[in-house]
């Protein structure tokens, strides 16, 4: 994270409603709150919320952020097609996008931004980390924008995870782990 | 020096000195203490005066006047809270019943009733009457059905009587055309939430004294923790009917009562005992 | 003071409890729900009660009801839920009753749409039913302003005995910031003497009314009740400014629409155009003198609004129309983009007041 204080870190993460598309959001403002930032996270809400698609704006701040809303993201995290389609020419140039390919059908077609590729929906499978693809894709990211030291996971998820699903943090740490390491 | 001690509602002791007719004459007739001592605005003739009285008296008997707070309606019986000595609020038109949770459910250990007509209950105010009969609502509903519209001088309520002449029915009420007309007891009856509905009538003694007993009753489970209750009460309306108050009240018995049948249509106390 | 995420709706519900508020009676409706839902969860366990009216229509009555018992009390909806309130709002202002109700704003009319708007701007501060009368307004534009100014607005209800309302809007609603109540202290109380508790035998039996049959004492009541409000107005404003020192331009903006506007001003700046804000914080009583002051110092004022021209009537009315105003606005859930601010401003600064 850029240490100057006009700088905001811009994130947009979409996907279908149920892969845990504002958890991830969630979890990334507490690991920005935890290290002393200005956060705000916005969902998308209303009707499409209901296994459409899901999507929620994350702004990482030193400084007292505007809007909350990211029109152009300069992290965008994309778990299925129509997130992609949809986002992909709002992603400002020079630009990270990381795509679950194990869903995504097709490529980012843009020159002038970066793509990388997590097949985060396999992993979870292969790994029995049922529906924590969500979390293996944002350790990717976590770890290629250099969000923060991988120390900052459990207390963000502790932070993060109801009190009831508590039993569900080492899975979480897991996943997490599994996509920080992911080359 | 005589003294003649009335025992009031507050136990305080009202005491009236030193008339040659105290020393052998008693009350037997007095104003309910949960009556304000003030003249009414209703129209000569009309049966709120009557139906004031009996929730004033059950006030009075049960002694909570000073724990009661009343809810007056839109309709004739708007100033109501000029009229009962207990704390009292004066709701939109048909929402008595949802001010009423509001105070009940803020005040659980305070009576809370409600006086409505038949247009403020069962036309404009329909869902909030339902509504808090189906949450059970610990409350006393008095429900004043005189078939038609007094305040507004004299056009359909909900409950006018098919063929019934009103200013807004010039032909007579065509249930082709206006429907028919509501039964509310019937209706809250089917309700769980119900606790007691009972419909009397004010048309002459024998159905006043019957109508005292219900609304007492209506009072007495509310402070038992009980609800929902609700005392239907056939009223009469002289001005608006056209009728002397005397051929009003035979109106009422000859038309009213057919079609709206007096009696309990549900008691869970009766169950519960 | 440890800070939590919490989504704005979840503060104002916080804040709320935080401010004794134990009753809450609503209906559900999107982009609000939460409230409801918080309410739901904790009141109970405060030994509070949470109960869902059948209509907003009963819940603003019930509202009433708690209220003239002297209860703190709090309901919330979004747009068209606050139009079936508008009845029971005006009862409760005839009545001087204190109650704060909350609208989290959506497109409009009608139906309209569930996106986040400020299309009720009229609505809120003209006055929200019939008759001659003010609810208090205010307008948070974050999640730590959804809960401070939800503790401020029981406390002015309370002291004008009149409704306080918090306008947001679907984006405040839903957005999650760090919040802290800490900070809160304790709520002031009031006595509440004219509360319809029970006589107790005790005294003359109170009586919560708004029916006035006399127009001579209704006016009296009217000009009574005014008397308040020119007090309100005197004393309760509140706003921000943002960069008005040596402005050239100054946006007015309020809620989520001076978040945006925010951003539009450091990206002129960066070009050297000197823009600056005034966030009216109470709508009611608008801040007419921030405003004001800069009539005779600008060049003019944009209204950047989530609406179709609402606030811009009071900054025009606050500054005497010394100066140009123009109006930038979205509507129907559209939220402005701060580029599109920013042209407006940079028109604005050419001599472009259209």
């Amino acid at each position: 994270m850029s240490k100057r204080a006009d700088v905001e870190t811009k994130i947009l993460i979409a996907g279908f409603g149920g892969q845990g598309i504002l958890f991830a959001g969630k979890f990334l403002a507490y690991i920005g709150l935890l290290n002393g930032r200005q956060v705000s996270w916005l969902p998308s809400y209303g009707p499409e919320m209901r296994g459409g698609t899901a999507s929620c704006s994350v702004v990482i701040s030193n400084g007292p952020i505007g809007s909350p809303i990211v029109n152009n993201p300069h992290y965008l995290i994309v778990m299925n097609t129509p997130s992609l389609v949809r986002y992909e020419p709002d992603v400002t140039p020079g630009g990270l996008i990381f795509a679950d390919n194990a869903l995504i059908t097709r490529k980012v077609e843009r020159k002038d931004v970066q793509a990388f590729y997590i097949p985060a929906t396999s992993l979870a499978d292969e790994m029995g980390l049922k529906n924590l693809a969500n979390m293996i894709i944002l350790g990717a990211f976590i770890k290629r924008a250099g969000i923060c030291a991988y120390d900052d996971f459990a207390p963000a998820l502790d932070k993060t995870v109801p009190p009831r699903r508590k039993n569900l943090i080492d899975a979480n740490l897991k996943a997490l782990e599994t996509g920080y390491s992911y080359d | 020096m005589s003294v003649i001690e009335n025992q009031s509602i507050d136990g305080e002791t009202d005491v009236i000195e030193n008339s040659e007719w105290a020393a052998t004459s008693k009350f037997v007739f007095t104003k309910p203490h949960s009556l304000v001592d003030v003249p009414t605005h209703y129209c000569p003739g009309c049966t709120h005066g009557i139906i004031h009285r009996l929730v004033a008296e059950a006030l009075d008997e049960l002694n909570i006047c000073g724990r009661t707070v009343g809810i007056a309606p839109v309709g004739c019986a708007v100033m109501a809270y000029d009229y009962f000595a207990c704390d009292m609020i004066e709701a939109a038109h048909g929402r008595a019943p949802a001010v009423a949770t509001g105070v009940k459910r803020t005040l659980p250990d305070n009576i809370v009733f409600t006086y409505q007509g038949d247009g403020d209950l069962a036309a404009i105010g329909t869902a909030e009457t339902v509504h808090a009969a189906l949450r059970g609502e610990r409350i006393t509903v008095v429900f004043v059905n005189n078939a038609i519209y007094g305040m507004t001088g004299g056009q359909m309520a909900p409950t006018t009587l098919p063929g019934q002449v009103t200013q807004t029915t010039p032909y007579g009420r065509s249930t082709e055309t206006a429907g028919f007309p509501i039964k509310v007891c019937e209706m809250l009856a089917t309700i769980d939430g119900t606790y007691y509905a009972e419909r009397v009538s004010v048309d002459c003694v024998k159905n006043i004294r019957a109508a005292k007993k219900a609304v007492k009753k209506a009072f007495e489970y509310q402070v038992r923790g009980k609800g929902f209750n609700i005392v239907e009460i056939l009223s009469t309306c002289p001005t608006n009917w056209g009728l002397s108050p005397q051929k009003a009240c035979n109106w009422l018995s000859d038309n009213m009562i057919p079609y709206f049948p007096l009696g309990v249509y549900k008691d869970k106390g009766k169950a519960d005992e | 003071m440890e800070k939590v995420l919490m989504k704005g709706n979840e503060a104002i519900a916080e804040a709320a409890i935080n401010a004794r508020c134990l009753h809450f009676f609503g209906y559900p409706i999107t982009p609000q729900t939460e409230i409801a839902a918080y309410m739901s969860r904790r009141l109970p366990k405060l030994g509070g009660v949470y109960l869902q009216a059948e209509s907003e229509i009963a819940s603003i009555n019930m509202v009433l009801g708690a209220a003239a018992a002297g209860a703190r009390i709090m309901t919330s909806s979004s747009s068209p839920g606050i139009s079936l309130m508008s009845e029971g709002i005006s009862y409760i202002a005839g009545c001087d009753l204190p109650c704060v109700i909350v609208n989290i704003q959506r497109g409009g009319p009608g139906l309209g749409g569930i996106q986040p708007s400020q299309a009720d701007y009229f609505q809120a501060t003209r006055s929200s039913g019939h008759g001659d009368f003010h609810s208090i307004v205010l307008a948070p534009n974050s999640v730590q302003e959804m809960a401070d100014l939800t503790g401020v607005a029981f406390d002015l209800a309370d002291k004008y005995r009149m409704p306080a309302m918090i306008l947001g809007d679907g984006i405040l609603g839903q957005m999650m910031e760090p919040v802290t109540l800490d900070g809160i202290g304790e709520p002031v109380t009031y006595d509440k003497p004219w509360a319809t508790t029970g006589t107790r035998g005790a005294r003359e039996h109170n009586i919560i009314n708004s029916l006035i049959l006399k127009p001579e004492g209704l006016e009296q009541s009217n000009f009574k009740r005014f008397e308040r409000y020119a007090i309100i107005k005197r004393e309760e404003q509140l706003h921000e400014e943002y960069l008005t020192d040596d402005a050239d331009i100054i946006i007015a903006a309020y809620g989520a629409a001076s978040r945006v506007s925010k951003n539009a001003i450091k990206m002129v700046r960066e070009r050297g155009i000197k823009a600056g804000l005034i966030r009216p914080i109470t709508l009611w009583p608008f801040p007419a003198e921030a405003f004001a002051k800069f009539a005779d110092r600008v060049k003019g004022f944009i209204s950047v609004e989530m609406s179709m021209g609402q606030l811009i009537d009071d900054v025009k009315l606050s500054t005497g129309q010394k100066r140009p105003v123009t109006l930038c606005a979205r509507t129907g859930g559209m939220v402005h983009t701060p580029e599109e601010i920013a042209k407006k401003i940079m028109a604005a600064d050419k001599g472009e007041w259209q």
